[in-house]
């Protein structure tokens, strides 16, 4: 093996490796910090900050599918908002019809909204959300579903590159403006929100919030496990052949757009599972989450973090949110050039992310 | 974004009418009081002419809206020299009292006494106006134009006429009659007549309204229209059936040609939005369609001409048009000279590498929304429309349209025009042309491409400053502006035909077609959810949109 | 052939006599490759043109099951265009293209035609960069790549073996390990040799193959196509014309999108039009 390549498996290796034990120490110690440090203790973490860090990692869960497309088979999808948002309103719908008569109308069948738009009943696509396995397949499902039909058509014609990027944003800005209107049937403006309870569980409790962050945990421990089973396998390695040379895929008997439908629906399913993570956390549902701006801030958090490996993609997650959070707190104002100077300086100076960075000066450090 | 906001405000508007409604039979009955009450003021209206004037002016002061109405009415007969100035200065929101009942009519040179036109020392502190309410502005109006049906230009006269038949009462009818008789020209003659038969519709005989009905044929005003279809059914439908087949059939064709003419405006509506997307995606032809570059910043581009207009108009307030004039070469030289700056500082690294750019310039367009927000305002900014650009332009009873909308085409014609010039016949074009087919090639013949890149994504980015210009008269100018239009502008040019400078224009126009015909039937947001689908499904049927670039390079390979 | 040359070409391959004519229409999942009349390829009056451009004007060429075929041409003649249309790449815009008795070219996709046993080299050089030797070679490998079978795919130890082969045919042994975009020009050349072979095609189009070789490699690469006619048909455009010469038995000469002649190198050589249109110019 040459240098190049020995370090190239190294850093995979220890980046995944890495990558395992920050989410196990994670999942043991957020809980024990949270639940068994006494409220007043300076170590004590609040729920708040639990519920903050569930949210970091059902980002990450996005950019790992995020990475899945673009980092591995360069398919610049500008659409994974809309993915994200449709897992996350199958989720919200499943919470709607938990409520039940404690809404401020007190139907028992109808969410509060349709009672003010004057609804008789629940629309047809309304049905089976009050199960929750129901619910659970169609956040796979509807995701999966519009990525297929999408990707059948856009791969099958052979649309690439920046076309492609171009009419994943203009399908996901079309969702948003159809969310926006009552008369979808999904709480227009303001979307699904006022939870009660998940599978009879009170969404206000401490305990639910730590059951819903370690699912995230979980969700996102597999995530990572299926996104590496699925680039260290030979169809991985189809998948990257796909974006270095497509046609020429081809020519060695790859049919390629069955590489890249499946890809695509399998990370669309993926950023439906973290749309309906996120959901219960924050306890909102609403168009905003389908705006393009959210889809091309996913792939900035996979450039920054590191595009082609999954761990990059989990790191650009968490510190991009994390600066988001910080910035949007302490200087509101300079978020904005932060994240627009971001965009530009990793385009230019860091094409492989903070991964790629550190390796170079790991690079540098050993041979000096 | 755009679109929701649309919605919610037409939400809200929805909301308004319902409450609007509701309030409407509340209305009505002070309404029938007030009635009543009228015929009692004109029967003492008719008392000794005496000082008429004078009295109805000295009670304004203290008088309530309903009473203005007849005190209004007084003054208008009472023959005084100053009623119509008076009446017209009231209008106009320049009628004030002072503190002890006096009435001062602001003029030039400062307040004067509306009956003897003499000025008053009076302190504009003390001052309170007499108001008007919209009913009150309708009386005031047919009054005036009672007074301007002796004016000397025929079209005031016909104006005035137009303004009286939207409430013919007997005093109007009265006026009209008399105008009649002196009237010389023959299209007042041809208004006055039309506007009695209009009167003439209430007339006692049925035959006479047969005729009227008969002689009000190719009148299609909404006063026609809404008196004969009160006439063909209806709780106060004609009581003669041979009447109310006349007023029907009359209905039927107004309705008919209505019909038309709001195809006729659609189509309109549909070329000015049209006009819009070419303006807004134009630039991007350019650097998306000859150069390959993908500036996700072009939008924040055109938001950098918006607000240069903005400050135009800041700078030289008391010359708006000149200021809107000058805005559009010192836009096309502000966002131009952020688009060279963008291409040295960002795209020219990346060439070769859509995606990154894509990526890039976004970011850029982030750091540009800030910087305005941070410059000017989060809020939007309005830019005054000059006087040449306002009003409509009336084709006729059924059809009219804003300038704006007329001049938005016209404009976008010219833009149009000089770049097609630009690109087609000057050398800069050639070099443009050249390095876009054969990069290698170009370099060799001894152009400089980097420099011809630079003028390039200069020119796009200035064009993209026009269009901000010109989007300054049409919508708000605020930091979101670009946003609204990157998209659509993508969809154009994608649509159209990437470096295709017709294929924009030719899919911009039918974009924005589409959309307004499709308005009416499915709503403004789902218009535009039906557009973007359709262009979805367009790219897959044909990749290389309505006019395919040739050749290998365009492949791709 | 069984069939005289020049009659041949009067009918049309799939109106030809044959003992499984009746699959003819099976195009989107071929049978295995019927070579009962000993022609691998049949292309008949194909034409391609681009914007009005006639890339290829009615062309017509039959390859041999076994055969070492040499095409040579000025640029521009259109032997990529031809390897396009075979390939799938390129739809002509009239025409027939028969991969032998039974297979319908012009109706399967790229990777239909590439499954169905044509191997293509490209005239440009494209190995997967960022992706080892050995990962090119292991993609290259024939058998189902269907996407299902790809995320379970183990090498066995008999395609381990034939890889080794290949890496040892191709000279590259040492250099398995390395990212194919680190090679040198007549690396990746060979490489992309390399991935013909593993595709194990009955047909090898083979573009510019010696193009940036050295001396010693262009004979290497000589032998190897050598080495491999007889089993494999083997379709080579070569602008070189003493490597043409090393190799060719048969050579025919496109000229502006048809067939300008065809015959043995010396037959081709003498034959005034193409010394006109071809070798007309001081032979170097
Ligand atoms: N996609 C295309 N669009 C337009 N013209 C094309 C296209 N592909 C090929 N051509 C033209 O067709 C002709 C034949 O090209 P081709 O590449 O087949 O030539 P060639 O014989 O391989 O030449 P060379 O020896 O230089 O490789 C050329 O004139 C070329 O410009
Ligand atoms: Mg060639």
């Amino acid at each position: 093996m040459t240098f190049m390549e020995r370090l190239l498996a190294w850093r995979n290796e220890r980046g995944a490796f890495g990558f395992y034990a920050v989410l196990l120490a994670t999942a043991v110690l957020v809980p024990l910090l949270n639940l068994a440090v006494p409220e007043g203790s300076p170590l004590h973490m609040s729920t708040y900050t639990v519920t903050l860090v569930g949210k970091y990692m059902s980002y990450a869960i996005l950019a790992v599918a995020v990475d899945l497309i673009w980092g591995y088979c360069g398919i610049l999808s500008l659409g994974h908002s809309a993915f994200f948002a449709l897992g996350g309103y199958a989720m919200g719908m499943y919470l709607m019809r938990q409520i039940g008569t404690r809404g401020v109308y007190g139907n028992a069948e109808l969410p509060d909204f349709m009672v003010f738009l004057n609804w008789s009943e629940l629309p047809w696509y309304w049905q089976g959300f009050d199960m929750f396995w129901f619910a659970a397949i169609m956040v796979l499902l509807a995701p999966g579903l519009l990525a297929y039909v999408f990707g059948w058509l856009a791969f099958r014609s052979r649309v690439t590159g920046v076309y492609l990027s171009i009419i994943t944003q203009a399908l996901t800005y079309a969702l948003l403006l159809a969310f926006f209107r009552n008369e979808m049937g999904f709480g227009g403006n303001n979307g699904l929100t006022d939870f009660k309870e998940i599978l009879g569980f009170d969404l206000k409790a401490p305990g639910t919030r730590m059951a819903l962050f370690l699912a995230t945990a979980l969700a996102l421990g597999v995530a990572f496990a299926a996104g590496r089973m699925i680039t260290g396998s030979r169809l991985g390695r189809v998948v990257q052949a796909v974006r270095d040379a497509e046609s020429r895929t081809r020519f060695i008997g790859y049919r390629v757009e069955s590489y890249k439908l499946w890809l695509f629906v399998f990370s669309a399913m993926l950023a439906g599972v973290a749309g309906a993570l996120y959901v219960p956390q924050v306890g909102i549902i609403n168009p905003g989450e389908f705006s393009p701006i959210n889809s091309i801030e996913v792939v900035i958090w996979v450039a920054v973090g590191g595009r082609g490996t999954l761990y990059g993609a989990v790191l650009g997650a968490v510190v991009v949110n994390y600066a988001k959070t910080w910035f949007t707190t302490v200087l509101p104002d300079i978020w904005l050039y932060a994240l627009g100077t971001l965009f530009v300086v990793v385009t230019l100076f860091l094409p492989q992310g903070l991964v790629g960075l550190i390796s170079k000066l790991k690079l540098r450090r050993g041979a000096a | 974004m755009k679109g929701p906001d649309v919605e919610t405000n037409m939400q809200l508007r929805r909301n308004q009418q319902r409450r609007y409604r509701g309030r409407f039979a509340l209305l009505c009955r002070p309404l029938l009081l007030f009635m009543l009450w009228l015929g009692g003021a004109v029967a003492w209206a008719q008392a000794p002419a005496g000082n008429e004037f004078d009295t109805a002016v000295a009670s304004l002061p203290t008088a309530s809206y309903m009473d203005k109405e007849a005190l209004a009415g007084q003054i208008a007969r009472s023959g005084h020299p100053q009623a119509q100035a008076l009446l017209q200065g009231w209008l106009d929101g320049k009628l004030y009292a002072d503190a002890s009942g006096h009435i001062w009519l602001e003029g030039e040179g400062g307040y004067v006494d509306p009956a003897s036109g003499s000025a008053g020392k009076v302190e504009a502190d003390d001052l309170e106006k007499i108001g008007t309410n919209n009913r009150l502005r309708k009386g005031l109006k047919g009054m005036l134009a009672q007074f301007a049906l002796a004016s000397p230009t025929a079209s005031a006269r016909i104006r005035a006429v137009r303004e009286m038949r939207r409430e013919l009462d007997e005093s109007a009818v009265a006026a009209l009659q008399a105008r009649l008789q002196q009237e010389t020209d023959a299209a007042v003659t041809n208004e006055i007549e039309l506007a009695l038969a209009l009167a003439e519709l209430q007339a006692g005989e049925p035959s006479q309204r047969l005729a009227a009905i008969a002689s009000l044929d190719g009148d299609r005003s909404a006063e026609v229209y809404n008196s004969l279809s009160q006439m063909a059914s209806g709780d106060e439908a004609d009581a003669d059936a041979q009447v109310r087949a006349a007023a029907l059939a009359a209905v039927r064709s107004i309705e008919s040609w209505r019909s038309f003419y709001q195809g006729v405006e659609t189509l309109l509506f549909g070329l000015s939005l049209g006009s819009v997307l070419v303006l807004a995606a134009i630039g991007l032809a350019i650097t998306f369609g000859v150069m390959g570059v993908i500036n996700m910043a072009h939008g924040e581009l055109i938001m950098l001409g918006a607000y240069t207009a903005y400050v135009m108009q800041l700078l030289l307030p008391n010359h708006i048009g000149l200021a809107l004039l000058l805005s559009i070469p010192v836009a096309f030289i502000v966002s131009g000279l952020a688009g060279v700056a963008i291409e040295r500082g960002i795209v020219r690294h990346l060439y070769g590498r859509p995606l990154e750019t894509l990526l890039a310039t976004f970011g850029l367009s982030l750091v540009l929304q800030q910087l305005v927000r941070s410059v000017f305002s989060p809020l939007n900014r309005s830019v005054q429309t000059p006087g040449f650009l306002s009003g409509s332009l009336q084709f006729n009873d059924l059809l009219s349209v804003t300038w704006i909308r007329l001049y938005i085409v016209l404009f976008m014609l010219i833009v149009f025009a000089a770049l097609w010039l630009t690109l087609n016949k000057t050398s800069l074009g050639l070099k443009v042309r050249a390095v876009s087919q054969n990069r290698r090639m170009a370099t060799a013949m001894g152009i400089a491409t980097s420099r011809v890149d630079a003028m390039t994504f200069g020119l796009g980015s200035g064009i993209a400053g026009i269009a901000g210009v010109a989007l300054s008269q049409l919508t708000n100018v605020g930091p979101n502006l670009g946003q609204a239009y990157i998209i659509d502008s993508f969809m154009v040019v994608v649509f159209g035909g990437v470096g295709n400078l017709w294929g924009t224009l030719i899919g911009g126009m039918a974009l924005g077609v589409t959309n307004k015909l499709l308005e009416p039937w499915v709503g403004a947001v789902m218009a535009k959810i039906l557009v973007l689908v359709f262009i979805i499904l367009f790219i897959q049927r044909r990749k290389q949109g309505l006019f395919p670039q040739k050749g290998r390079a365009a492949e791709g390979h | 052939m069984n069939v005289p040359h020049a009659f041949s070409r009067l009918i049309p391959a799939r109106l030809r006599p044959s003992p499984r004519s009746g699959d003819v229409f099976e195009r989107h999942n071929p049978p295995g490759l019927d070579l009962s009349h000993n022609t691998v390829l049949y292309l008949e009056d194909i034409t391609v043109s681009f914007d009005g451009f006639r890339a290829l004007n009615k062309l017509t060429l039959y390859v041999e099951a076994g055969e070492l075929r040499c095409i040579i041409g000025p640029n521009g003649a259109g032997k990529t265009t031809m390897m396009d249309v075979i390939t799938g790449k390129t739809r002509p815009d009239s025409g027939t293209a028969w991969f032998g008795q039974t297979i319908d070219l012009l109706g399967m996709s790229e990777p239909q035609i590439a499954q169905a046993g044509i191997g293509r080299k490209f005239q440009k050089p494209t190995v997967f960069e960022q992706h080892t030797v050995f990962q090119n070679l292991e993609l290259a490998m024939a058998g189902d790549k269907s996407v299902w079978k790809m995320l379970f795919a183990k090498l066995s130890p008999a395609q381990l073996l034939r890889i080794d082969e290949v890496l040892e045919t191709i000279g590259l042994k040492e250099h398995r390990g390395a990212l194919a975009g680190v090679l040198s020009h007549g690396q990746k050349q060979w490489l992309e040799i390399g991935m013909l072979l593993m595709q194990e095609p009955q047909l090898l189009l083979v573009d510019e193959p010696v193009a940036g070789m050295t001396p010693q490699e262009t004979e290497r690469t000589a032998e190897l196509l050598l080495s491999l006619a007889g089993k494999h048909s083997v379709v080579v455009v070569e602008h070189d014309m003493d490597f043409v010469r090393s190799i060719a038995r048969q050579v025919t000469v496109l000229h502006e999108g048809s067939v300008l002649a065809e015959g043995s190198i010396d037959e081709v050589q003498n034959d005034p039009r193409v010394v006109e249109v071809y070798l007309g110019e001081p032979r170097c």
